[in-house]
C-alpha cells in the first residue's frame, strides 16, 4: 500500500507540538507585512511519526542490508557516534559563542585536522568544507589561488581523467578553468604519453582519483605527479577512495598537494540519505595560507614553561581564499569521525584498509567468472565489472541492479565510471562478513544465469520492492515536483 | 581487530587460500615498496567506554545553552525541537541510506524530499524548491552564480545588511567566475539604501541579493526593492529566516525571483554551526538554470505513484563541466528533520513559535531601550535588534557571563560604525524570566559604569 503524504493526512486544527502561552504583553504586529495564507499540513504528533516510520520502512540503508554502491563505502555507522554527537556540550553550543566558552569543540576540531594530516601526510587541514564536491570545490579555489599570487596568470586549464568522478569537472569548471580530459592505458591508468603531451605551462593542475574509478591504484602515479609538477601544475587527489590506503599509503608521499577526504565515506560518518557529510580538505605546507579561514589554532598562554594552551579561531590569513560555508563546517559530523578515529588508532585504520581490499578482491575472484572484467589486476577498495556479456542476452546493467533489489542487496553503483560499458562497481567496505559477500555473490550469479534462462524476470524486476520500475521518463517530461491541492 | 570488522583470522585465511594468497600484504604490491605501509603518529585505540568518557570530558568543556540563557542569534537560532524529529532522523534506515540512486529501494528518502519541497515552496511563496543546499550562506552564493547564469549578466549588487559571512562565501564561490560584487550599504532605518540601489544597479547586474529580516534584525521593503531589480533586468535574491515566514509575508508575495535561506531553525540544534541545511526555491522559468537535486512524482509500471530523482541533465554526474553546479548531493537528513518539523508544527504551530519570537523580542528590546544608558536603534525588526551600550559591548558580554548569561552579537568586528552596539536575539525559549534577568544584568553593568 502506497503512504499518502503529510498532505493527504492532514485535518484541519491539529497540531503535533504544544507550544507554551505567551508570558509578555503582545506588540502590535507590522502592518502590511504579515502574511495571510500559511499552508503547511495538519497533524498530531501520532500522526507525524507514524507516516516518518512507514516511510523508513520503505527505505535501504547499511542498517538494512549490504550496500555495496561503489564509490560511496557504505560501511556500518557505529552507534557510538550517534550518541556522543548527540550530547548536550556538542548539540546546544551556538557557534558565535565565545572562544573561551567551547574549548572542548575546538579541541576536539583542531584534533582532528592533525589525525587527518597524519594520515594523508598533509599538514595543513580545513574542516570547513561539508561535503566531497565542497572539499573539492575549496582545493581547486587553493590551487588557483596559489597560482595568482606567484604572478602565475597563464594557467587556464585542468586535467581530469576520463575516469573521474563527474564533480571533478563541474568544480573545475566553477573556478573558471576549462576542463581537458586525459584518456586512460590498456590497464586502466592514467596515460602517462597523453598526459606528457597535454601537460604544460596552461595546465593549473590535474585531478587525481587513485585508486581510481575502477577501484584501480595508479601504477605510474610517481610518474604522473613528476609530469604535472614539471609543468608548474599542482596534483588535487579526490580523496574518495581512501578507504584503500589508510595505514597504506599516503597521498602526500605519492604526489598529491591538496586532498580532500570524505568523512562520511572513509571515517564512518552516516551518509543520511545524501548528507549531511564532511569533506575536509588537505594541503602541503606551501598551500596552507591559502586555506578557507577561519582556521581552528592552538596557542599558549600564561607562563612560558607551562603547559597551558587555549584553541582559538584564527582569521589572520590574508591570502585565504576566503570561508566556504557559514560557519566552521559540519561539527555534528565531525564528532563521529573523531570518535572513530579514537576508537580505531593507527593499527585499526591500516586493519579497515586490508579487509576493505581483502573483500573486493574475493567478490572480484568469485564473480569474474560470471561478469566481464574490462581490467584484470588486482583491485583495492572496489571492483568493476562490465555487464556486456547479459547485455548481448539483452539484459542491461539497469536490470541486474532491480533485480538484486528482489534478492535483498542495495545495487552496486551502476553505469559509472563511463569508461566502462554496463559498468556495475562493486565496493563492499571491511563492515561486512563473509557470509554476507558469499550471499551477495550467490545473488550475482544467480542473476547472470537468469539473464540466460529467464531474462524477463530480470527486465522486469523489482518484482518485491515497495514500487515496481518507476518511470523517470515521465518523471522528467511532466514535472510534478510539489504536491498541489 | 576492531569491533567493526566481522571477519575473524580464519575467515580471512579461507578467503585468501581461495585467492591463492598467503597474505593480505601481497594485495597491496602495486603501491610502490619505499611508499608502503607508513607509520602513522595517531593516539592509540581505544575502547568504547574510554571513547564515550574522553567525548563527554571534552562536551563537558564547553558551556551549552541548557545551563545558560541566550541572546545570540546572527545566523544561527536557538528554537525549540520537538522530541519527534530526533527519533526520526535517527532512524537507521533514513541515516544509513544514501542519496536515492535506486529509487526503488528509496522511496522513504524520495517521498521525505518531495515533501520538503512542497512545504518549502509553500513557506517561501514560491513555485520550485530543490532537494536542498549545504547550508544558507552556500545557497545564496548558489543563486549568485544561478542568475548569472540566467540573465547572462556578471555583476551582483549585495545589501550590507546581508550577512557578512554570507558575503564573504559569495565572493569565494564566484572568485574565479570574474564576476563583480558591488556594495548597497543601509540607512538609519537598518534597512536598504534605495537610492544608493538604483544608482548601482545597471545592465550588468545579474541579481539585486538581499536578506529578509536582514542581518541587523529589520525588516526589508522587499516589494520596492523588487521592482529596483526588476527596471534593470536584474533577479532579486532573497535570503530568508524561514522561522519569520511563519508570520511574515514570503519572499514569492514580494516580488523575489530566488529565495534562499538557513533552514537550521527549523528542527535543528545550534551544533556549533553545523550540520545546517540551505533552503533553495525559484520561479518556474528559471527551473533548468537551478543547482542541486530535485525530486518528482511519477509512476511505476503498474501504475502506483513513486517518486525519482528528476532533471538530472542538470547535474555533473551527466553534464561534467557544463553542470549547473558541482553539488551532488543535498543535506537530506537535516532536510528530513525540517520536514518532520514543519509537520509537527504545522499551519498553527508555526505561526505561534513565530508570534512568539515576535513578541518576546519585542518585550525584550523595549525593557532594555528603558534602561538608562542603553538604546535601540534602527527600525521594525522581528527576532533580533540593535542595542547601543553605554560600555565597550564586549565589556558588556563579559559581564553579562559573569552572570551566566551569553550576550548578544558584538557589531563592531563587521560593521564598524555600530562598534558600540550588540545584536540580541530574542526566540520562544527564553523566558520572561530570562528576559527580565538579561535586562536588570544590562542595568547593572549601566551603572557600574
Amino acid at each position: 500500500m502506497t503512504e499518502p503524504l503529510l498532505f493527504e493526512l492532514s485535518s484541519p486544527g491539529r497540531v503535533g507540538c504544544r507550544l507554551p502561552d505567551l508570558d509578555v504583553p503582545e506588540s502590535p504586529l507590522p502592518e502590511g507585512l504579515t502574511r495571510r495564507e500559511l499552508c503547511l499540513p495538519e497533524l498530531s504528533e501520532r500522526e507525524v511519526v507514524q507516516h516518518f516510520t512507514r516511510l523508513s520502512q520503505i527505505n535501504f540503508g547499511v542498517d538494512t542490508g549490504f550496500y555495496p554502491l561503489g564509490s560511496c563505502t557504505m560501511k556500518y555507522n557505529p552507534r557510538l557516534h550517534e550518541d556522543v554527537a548527540r550530547l548536550a556540550g556538542f548539540t546546544q553550543i551556538h557557534p558565535s559563542q565565545n572562544e573561551s566558552t567551547v574549548q572542548g569543540a575546538l579541541q576536539l576540531m583542531f584534533e582532528l585536522q592533525r589525525y587527518l594530516a597524519e594520515i594523508t601526510g598533509l599538514p595543513g587541514v580545513s574542516l570547513q568544507p561539508v561535503a566531497g564536491a565542497h572539499g573539492e570545490l575549496t582545493g581547486m579555489l587553493i590551487i588557483r589561488a596559489y597560482h595568482l599570487e606567484r604572478g602565475d596568470e597563464g594557467r587556464s586549464i585542468v586535467l581530469v581523467p576520463d575516469s573521474a568522478h563527474g564533480t571533478n569537472p563541474a568544480t573545475a569548471a566553477m573556478c573558471g578553468y576549462s576542463v581537458s580530459a586525459v584518456p586512460s592505458d590498456r590497464r586502466g591508468n592514467i596515460d602517462v604519453r597523453e598526459l606528457e603531451k597535454l601537460a604544460d605551462e596552461r595546465v593549473a593542475g590535474l585531478m587525481l582519483t587513485n585508486p581510481n574509478t575502477l577501484g584501480l591504484f595508479e601504477e605510474d602515479v610517481l610518474r604522473v605527479s613528476e609530469i604535472v609538477h614539471e609543468s608548474g601544475g599542482l596534483i588535487y587527489c579526490d580523496g574518495a577512495n581512501m578507504n584503500a590506503l589508510l595505514g597504506v599509503a599516503t597521498p602526500a608521499e605519492l604526489g598529491a598537494d591538496v586532498l580532500h577526504l570524505n568523512l562520511h565515506k572513509t571515517f564512518s560518518t552516516p551518509h543520511g540519505g545524501g548528507g549531511p557529510g564532511g569533506g575536509p580538505t588537505a594541503v602541503t605546507r606551501d598551500l596552507i595560507p591559502f586555506l578557507p579561514v577561519p582556521r581552528v589554532a592552538r596557542r599558549e598562554t600564561g607562563e612560558s614553561g607551562t603547559e597551558d594552551t587555549e584553541y582559538y579561531l584564527d582569521y589572520e590569513w590574508p591570502v585565504s581564499i576566503g570561508p566556504v560555508g557559514g560557519f566552521y563546517g559540519n561539527f555534528g559530523v565531525m564528532v563521529k569521525a573523531y570518535a572513530y578515529l579514537r576508537s580505531l588508532g593507527a593499527q585499526g585504520l591500516r586493519e579497515v584498509s586490508e579487509n576493505a581490499v581483502l573483500n573486493a578482491n574475493y567478490i572480484l575472484h568469485q564473480l569474474r567468472d560470471y561478469y566481464q572484467l574490462s581490467y584484470d589486476r588486482t583491485c583495492l577498495h572496489e571492483c568493476v565489472f562490465s555487464g556486456k556479456t547479459q547485455a548481448s542476452l539483452g539484459v542491461h546493467t539497469l536490470d541486474i541492479a532491480k533485480r538484486l533489489i528482489d534478492l535483498g542487496f542495495h545495487p552496486p553503483t551502476v553505469y559509472f565510471p563511463l569508461t566502462v560499458d554496463e559498468a556495475l562497481m562493486i565496493e563492499p567496505t571491511e563492515t561486512e562478513s563473509v557470509e554476507t559477500l558469499d550471499a551477495f555473490i550467490a545473488a550475482m550469479r544467480q542473476i547472470a544465469r537468469e539473464a540466460e534462462t529467464d531474462p524477463e524476470l530480470v527486465r522486469s524486476a523489482p518484482h518485491s520492492a515497495p514500487v515496481m520500475r518507476l518511470d523517470e521518463v515521465t518523471a522528467a517530461r511532466k514535472l510534478d515536483l510539489r504536491w498541489q491541492r | 581487530m576492531s569491533s567493526y570488522i566481522p571477519n575473524t583470522n580464519a575467515d580471512r585465511r579461507r578467503m585468501l587460500d581461495t585467492l591463492g594468497l598467503d597474505s593480505v600484504e601481497e594485495l597491496f604490491e602495486v603501491i610502490p615498496a619505499d611508499k608502503r605501509f607508513p607509520h602513522l603518529d595517531l593516539p592509540r585505540p581505544l575502547s568504547e567506554m574510554e571513547v564515550r568518557k574522553l567525548l563527554g570530558s571534552l562536551a563537558e568543556r564547553n558551556a551549552d545553552l541548557d545551563h545558560h540563557p541566550c541572546f545570540l542569534g546572527a545566523g544561527a537560532y536557538r528554537h525549540f525541537v520537538p522530541a519527534a524529529v530526533d527519533h526520526i532522523i535517527a532512524r537507521g534506515e533514513f541515516y544509513t541510506a544514501y542519496t536515492p540512486y535506486q529509487p526503488e529501494a528509496s522511496q522513504g528518502t524520495l517521498t521525505s524530499i518531495y515533501e520538503f519541497q512542497t512545504m518549502i515552496c509553500d513557506l517561501m511563496g514560491m513555485d520550485v524548491a530543490n532537494a536542498s543546499m549545504y547550508d544558507g550562506a552556500t545557497a545564496l552564493a548558489e543563486a549568485g552564480l544561478m542568475a548569472a547564469r540566467v540573465t547572462r549578466r556578471d555583476g551582483l549588487v549585495v545589501s550590507s545588511t546581508l550577512h557578512p559571512r554570507y558575503r564573504q562565501v559569495l565572493r569565494t564561490y564566484t572568485q574565479g567566475m570574474g564576476m563583480e560584487i558591488r556594495q548597497v550599504g543601509h540607512g538609519d532605518d537598518g534597512a536598504v539604501d534605495l537610492g544608493q540601489t538604483t544608482q548601482l544597479l545597471d545592465a550588468s547586474t545579474a541579481a539585486l541579493m538581499v536578506q529578509y529580516p536582514n542581518f541587523l534584525g529589520c525588516l526589508e521593503d522587499v516589494l520596492a526593492l523588487s521592482e529596483l531589480a526588476s527596471s534593470a533586468g536584474s533577479l532579486l535574491v532573497v535570503c530568508v529566516d524561514p522561522l519569520a515566514l511563519g508570520l511574515l509575508r514570503p519572499p514569492g508575495e514580494l516580488g523575489a525571483d530566488i529565495a534562499v535561506g538557513e533552514g537550521q531553525p527549523l528542527g535543528n540544534p545550534l551544533s556549533y554551526g553545523g550540520p545546517y541545511v540551505g533552503l533553495f526555491a525559484c520561479r518556474q522559468r528559471y527551473l533548468r538554470q537551478m543547482p542541486g537535486r530535485l525530486v518528482g512524482m511519477t509512476r511505476d509500471s503498474q501504475g502506483r505513484r513513486g517518486f525519482v530523482l528528476t532533471l538530472q541533465p542538470r547535474e555533473q554526474h551527466i553534464r561534467r563541466e557544463k553542470a549547473t553546479s558541482n553539488i551532488c548531493t543535498n543535506e537530506a537528513l537535516v532536510a528530513l528533520a525540517v520536514t518532520t518539523y514543519l509537520a509537527l508544527m504545522g499551519k498553527q504551530g508555526l505561526r505561534q513559535v513565530a508570534e512568539l519570537c515576535y513578541h518576546k523580542a519585542h518585550y525584550a528590546a523595549e525593557e532594555i531601550a528603558a534602561l538608562p544608558g542603553f538604546e535601540r536603534l534602527l527600525g521594525q525588526f522581528f527576532k533580533e535588534f540593535v542595542i547601543r551600550t553605554p560600555v565597550p559591548p564586549a565589556e558588556v558580554n563579559v559581564s553579562l557571563w559573569e552572570q551566566g548569561i551569553i550576550g548578544g552579537y558584538e557589531l563592531g568586528r563587521d560593521y564598524p560604525e555600530l562598534d558600540d552596539c550588540l545584536l540580541f536575539c530574542v526566540t520562544e525559549m527564553n523566558s520572561r524570566e530570562e528576559i527580565d534577568l538579561l535586562a536588570s544584568a544590562l542595568g547593572e553593568v549601566g551603572r557600574e559604569r
